[in-house]
Formats: structure tokens, sequence, C-alpha cells
């Protein structure tokens, strides 16, 4: 059979497309926690953020805002990267491309 | 009415909800009890994750911890959330896709091996039962602390009811159980909170409170008092860690992993219809975590402020009236060294172990120590988890807080220990029996092996909970550090490399676990008094560990992998399947 939907070059963009935003999402997930908030903490500890060393802002309170966003953020740019390769799970918005089959009994 | 009649009726009023909740939504095929159907709202997923995920140490305890460690708090407030960052961008969506209904189902299928499926079980069953018993523990603490319960019907208590909508309901009944419980605990969490934010700064909304002046006249900040308290007491100021560097970011790096791999956190996600659901749902996971999450380190500081405003140099006689109370439960002690009368608190242990009362009262009405005074100068043992327990009495709330922390405190226990049952028992009538060793078992077999298998696992938490073992505060590093150098690595790698084998797999995960295993045990039971920086490896402590195990995972699964046969081709196939969101399927019953 082997019918691979990621050999397909519409899938391998949509792969390349998903890859590039995770990298970019978890690079400030990575700068806000261990570069603000433990890396870089004692320096920012001399700047004065509304009555908080900054470094110890980011470590107990910058960062987990952060986080939150960066989630909504990476499912609703993932909602449009799915709509523009056709991948959707949206009811109706996958008739391109959906193609996948379910080989769960295959792989057990 | 007192607070114990308002404590009372919280207390039944929650559980009465609770079950009620469970009665309406009992499961009937196995589709409904392992994932609720596969048709839970994102918004509702979210609110029973963060219930699920915010156990008794979250409620209890986390507040009490940051204020005593002040700056190294941290490593809890960005572990326990960072992960859900993880778990939504590299686990939950993709697992979602496949469809099935456990993680070892996910491990067994990708790596087309019963044995990896195996392995996975067997992570899976030490790292939830860690956990559940410190829950049940909690439920015990809460009972016997707000209502002179013996620990032991306490627990007994939380076992029935569990038993209750776990057993009868499922992922279903758990499902929206946790909804109402998220609703109590994070209600009774933030009502105390505003209100201690008020008292010490008059802003109502404690993480910037957490910033602003103390309204005492000083003009101080809250976290600048703090520090200069701390540093004339002599402490190290609150907002300077003591922790080095580098244990700071592998602590903080190991508790993320391993709340990315808990496999009850990423079963939450099977339960929503869609791959785009599983992606927005962890938002809201982490959206309503992060209301008690940012919560929590403003409760810490004004915890720690009050308490030293209410203690240093009192006159014990004249001291407020909750120190006395947590006295006479044992988690507050007072050792009169300079034999003055008041008390003095300062850094240092005040004598070595937990305090061990005659039976007697001192001259000034104390409970009389056995303890050998140690060489500080401190005279207080104060247990860190009644900083949020303790809280409304320390600051002279009305009867009807007190009573809510209680229900809160409850309400989060449960919802974590009924998650962790539920995965144990799966993962036993499902992938053990089903999968591996009674292979024709029909729908409404599996069904009730799982019923039974969730029974034994409550009875056997419930044992736990009531005879703990001595070192049940030490596992708490066994349950990230395995997740993270065990199951994290698995899936992440059965999703982003087409290359990795069933033998890459099973000897990263036999690597990851052996290596973390022995680690905290050699530091932990073995040569506790070699537990320091000086032998550690790297500085990391046993906490942090699971970092290190995880890479020693990836890398060992990566290079087996690259001399192991290749991947079957139906497995590449179901790898490019879960890949792409659309043709996801509701979960569906087995013939």
């Amino acid at each position: 059979m082997s019918r691979e939907p990621l050999d397909d070059a519409n899938h391998r963009r949509y792969w390349r497309a998903n890859l590039k935003l995770m990298g970019l999402l978890l690079a400030i997930w990575f700068i806000v926690s261990f570069g603000f908030g433990i890396l870089l903490a004692e320096p920012l500890n001399r700047i004065e953020f509304f009555g908080f060393k900054f470094g110890f802002w980011w470590a107990q309170q910058g960062s987990i805002y952060v986080f939150v966003a960066l989630i909504f953020i990476y499912a609703a740019a993932m909602r449009r990267i799915d709509r523009q390769h056709g991948v959707s799970d949206d009811d109706g918005g996958a008739a391109k491309g959906g193609g996948v089959d379910d080989d769960r009994a295959g792989a057990d | 009415m007192d607070a114990q009649a308002l404590t009372y009726l919280f207390i039944i009023g929650s559980f009465a909800l609770y079950v009620g909740i469970a009665v309406r939504s009992r499961a009937t095929s196995t589709g409904e009890f392992y994932v609720a159907g596969g048709g839970v709202h994102p918004v509702a997923n979210g609110m029973a994750t963060a219930a699920d995920w915010m156990s008794a140490a979250s409620f209890i305890s986390m507040a009490g911890i940051i204020a005593f460690m002040g700056y190294d708090g941290a490593v809890y407030l960005m572990g326990w959330t960072g992960g859900y960052v993880l778990l939504a961008l590299l686990l939950a969506p993709y697992l979602r896709k496949f469809g099935e209904f456990t993680v070892p189902d996910f491990i067994g299928a990708r790596y087309y091996s019963n044995t990896a499926r195996v392995v996975a079980v067997a992570c899976l069953i030490v790292v939830s039962f860690t956990y559940v018993a410190g829950q049940m523990r909690g439920v015990g603490i809460v009972f016997s602390h707000f209502l002179n319960v013996d620990i032991i019907w306490g627990v007994a208590i939380g076992m029935a009811v569990v038993f209750f909508y776990a057993v009868l309901g499922g992922m279903k009944g758990i499902t929206y159980t946790q909804v109402a419980q998220y609703c109590v605990l994070i209600f009774a969490y933030l009502v105390p909170a505003i209100f201690i934010s008020l008292l010490i700064t008059d802003i109502p909304i404690p993480q910037i409170g957490l910033g602003a002046t103390v309204n005492d006249g000083s003009g101080l900040m809250v976290l600048e008092k703090l520090d200069r308290t701390l540093v004339d007491l002599g402490f190290g100021a609150y907002t300077d860690g003591s922790k080095a560097m580098i244990d700071i970011f592998a602590i903080t790096l190991a508790l993320m992993i391993g709340t990315a791999g808990l496999p009850h956190v990423i079963v939450r996600f099977f339960t929503v219809p869609k791959v785009s659901d599983a992606r927005r749902s962890a938002g809201y996971a982490l959206l309503f975590i992060a209301l008690l999450y940012t919560t929590a380190p403003a409760v810490g500081a004004f915890a720690r402020l009050n308490f030293i405003d209410t203690v240093q140099d009192a006159p014990y006689a004249e001291v407020a009236g909750w120190f006395k109370r947590w006295e006479d439960i044992g988690l507050i002690g007072w050792q009169d060294k300079n034999a003055d009368g008041a008390i003095q608190y300062a850094p240092g242990a005040p004598f070595d172990g937990p305090p061990a009362f005659t039976g007697e009262r001192g001259e000034q009405g104390q409970r009389v120590l056995a303890n050998a005074p140690g060489a500080s100068a401190n005279e207080v043992y104060v247990d860190r988890d009644i900083m949020v327990l303790a809280n409304p009495e320390i600051a002279a709330l009305p009867g009807w807080v007190i009573a809510l922390v209680a229900a809160g405190g409850l309400a989060a226990a449960l919802s974590t220990a009924a998650g962790l049952l539920l995965v144990i028992s799966t993962s036993v009538s499902h992938d053990l029996m089903k999968k591996t060793l009674a292979r024709g078992l029909s729908d409404r077999q599996e069904l009730r092996y799982a019923r039974i298998a969730a029974a034994t696992a409550i009875v056997v938490a419930g044992y736990l909970g009531i005879n703990p073992p001595a070192f049940v505060a030490q596992v708490v590093a066994f349950a990230f550090g395995l997740a993270a150098a065990s199951l994290f690595p698995a899936i992440l790698l059965g999703i982003f490399s087409r290359r990795a084998t069933k033998e890459g797999a099973i000897a990263g995960m036999l690597a990851g676990l052996v290596f973390t295993f022995a680690y905290i045990a050699y530091f932990k039971f073995v040569e506790p008094g070699r537990n320091n920086a000086e032998h550690w490896w790297f500085g990391i402590s046993p906490e942090g560990i699971g970092a290190l195990g995880a890479a020693l995972n990836f890398a060992t699964a990566l290079i087996v992998s690259r001399f192991s046969p290749a991947v079957p081709a139906p497995v590449r196939a179901l790898i490019a399947a879960i890949r792409v969101p659309a043709g996801v399927e509701r979960p569906h019953d087995h013939p």
C-alpha cells in the first residue's frame, strides 16, 4: 500500500510551515523562561518594572502570561495554515487533500 | 453559624454536586469510559484539565513553598506551566489525531511492539501511583485540620466519593465533575488572595498587589519590604535565589518535560472532538491554570510578610490565636531557647527533624518539645503547608472564607486523584488485558475490567494515603523525573521522527528510566548524606535529573534506531496520518 501523504509536495510544505511556526514560538518560550527568568535574571533584576525586579517578575509572573499567549497564537496560526494547505479538520473544510488513511488497525 | 458548621455545609454541598453530576453522566461504553466519547467542548476540557492538573500540592503546598523559597520557587511556577506549551505544540494535537484511548496505545502502535506498550504501562503506573498517594494524603489532611476528623476517616470518605464517580462515570463522569471542581477550587483560592492583597496593599488584584506599595505608611514596595525584613533577620533576600543557576535550569526543564509527559494530563486531550480543538483546549487549560499560578507567588509573599509581622518578637502569651491552633495540630512548634518568653524567628532549622511533642505544656502554655535545640537562634518550626490553609486565619477573614478553602483543597485533591485513577485503570483494562493478555475481550467485558481496575486502584491509593511510605515527600521527584525521562521522549520521537524504531524507543525508555531512577534512589535513599552539590553530576540535584535522563533517552533512541531495521511501511503511513488534522475520527467502541 504505502500511500504516504507526506511525500505529497503539499503535505511537505504544510509540515515545514508547522515546524517553522513551532520553532519560532518555542524560541520565545525558551527566551522568556530560561532566558529572562533564569540565565539573565540577575542583570535584569537591576531594572525596576512596576514595583518588581524585572528578572524576578519574568520568573514568577511574566513567563506564565507569555506561555498562555503562545498556545493561543499557535492554535490560531495553525488553523490558518491548516486551511491554506487544505488539511483543516473543520466540517467541510477538509475537502481537499484530506486523503488520510486510518491506519491504526494496520499498525497494531 | 460557626466556621466548623459552615465547613461541613460547604464540603457536603460540594460532594453532593460532584456525585449528582456523576450520576447524570455515567458511562455506558468503553469509548465513554476512556475518553468521554471524544465529545467534550474545548473550554470544558480546559477547565477539566486545569482541575486534573492542579492537585493538593498546587492548592495547599505551592504558595507556602514559594513563601519560604523566594525567587527559587520560580522552578515550580515556570516548570508546571511551561510544560503546557510543549504539550500544546509538540504532543496534544498529534495524539488526538491518533485517536485511540491511552498513552501506551500510542507507544504500542507507533513502535509496532507490545513490549514497548508494556514498558509504557509500567512507566505510567509508577508515575501515577506516586502521585495519587499524595492526593489521598491531602484529602486526609484537610479533613483532620478543618473538621477534627481522623485522617483515616477523611481518606475513607474521599475514597468513597472518588469511587462513586470514577467507577460509575469513567472519563465522562470525571470530566464534568472536574469542571465543577475547577470552579470550586479557583474561587476558593482567589477569594482569600484578594482579601489579603487588599489588607496589605489596598489593591484587589494579587498579581498587581505583589508589585505595589505596602499600606503601612513605610512607603516600601511589598517585595522591597520583604527583602529588607528577611535580610535584617539574617535570611537571604526574597528576590535572590539560593540554588545554583544550573540546578534551577535543570529542575525547571525536568518539571516542564515531566508535565508534558504525564499520562493523566495527556489523555485529557483525547476527549475533544478535533485536532484544532486539542490545540485550543490546551490554551484554555493553561489560562485557567495561570489564574492560580500567577496568584500563588503573591499569596506566598504576603503570607511570609504576615507571618513575620505576627510572630517576630511577639511574646508567646500574646501571639495571635492561629499560631496556637496550628501548634495544637503539630504543624507549628516553638522552643524558647533564650527563655525570654517571646518568639524569635531566624534562619536555620530550630532543631533536627520534625517536632516531637512530649505532651506537656511549658510555663507559657506552649507544647513542650523533646527535640534537642539546634545551633541556630531560630525558635520556630513551621510546616510550609499551613501557609495557604492558615492564611484566612492569619488575615482574620470571616468563617465562610475558611470553609471555602477547605472545600477548595478537597476539590483540588479529588479531581487529580480521579484523573490519575482513571489512567491507571485504563492502562490495565485496555493495554494489559485487551491488547496484551486477553485479546478477545468484548466491549462489555473490557468495561467491567476497567471498573474493577479503578476500584482496586482506589483501594491501593487509599491505603497509601493512610499509611504513606516514609519517603512520600521525596518521591515527587520520581513522578516528574520518570515521566520526563521515559514517556516524553518516546512520544515526541514517535511523532517527529520517521526513523525512530521499536528497538530505539524501548532502549531509550529503559535507559532514561533506569538512569533517572538510579540517580534519585542513590541520593535520596542510599546515600542521603551525599545529597549536595559537591557530589551531584554537573551540580544537578535529584529533582532536576529528569532533564538529563530525557537527554539520555533521546540520544539512546536515535543511536539505536540507526542500527536497527527500518520502520515498517504501515507505521510510516500512521506517522504521516497523525501529522495532518484532516480526517480525525471520534474514538470508536471496539466491536
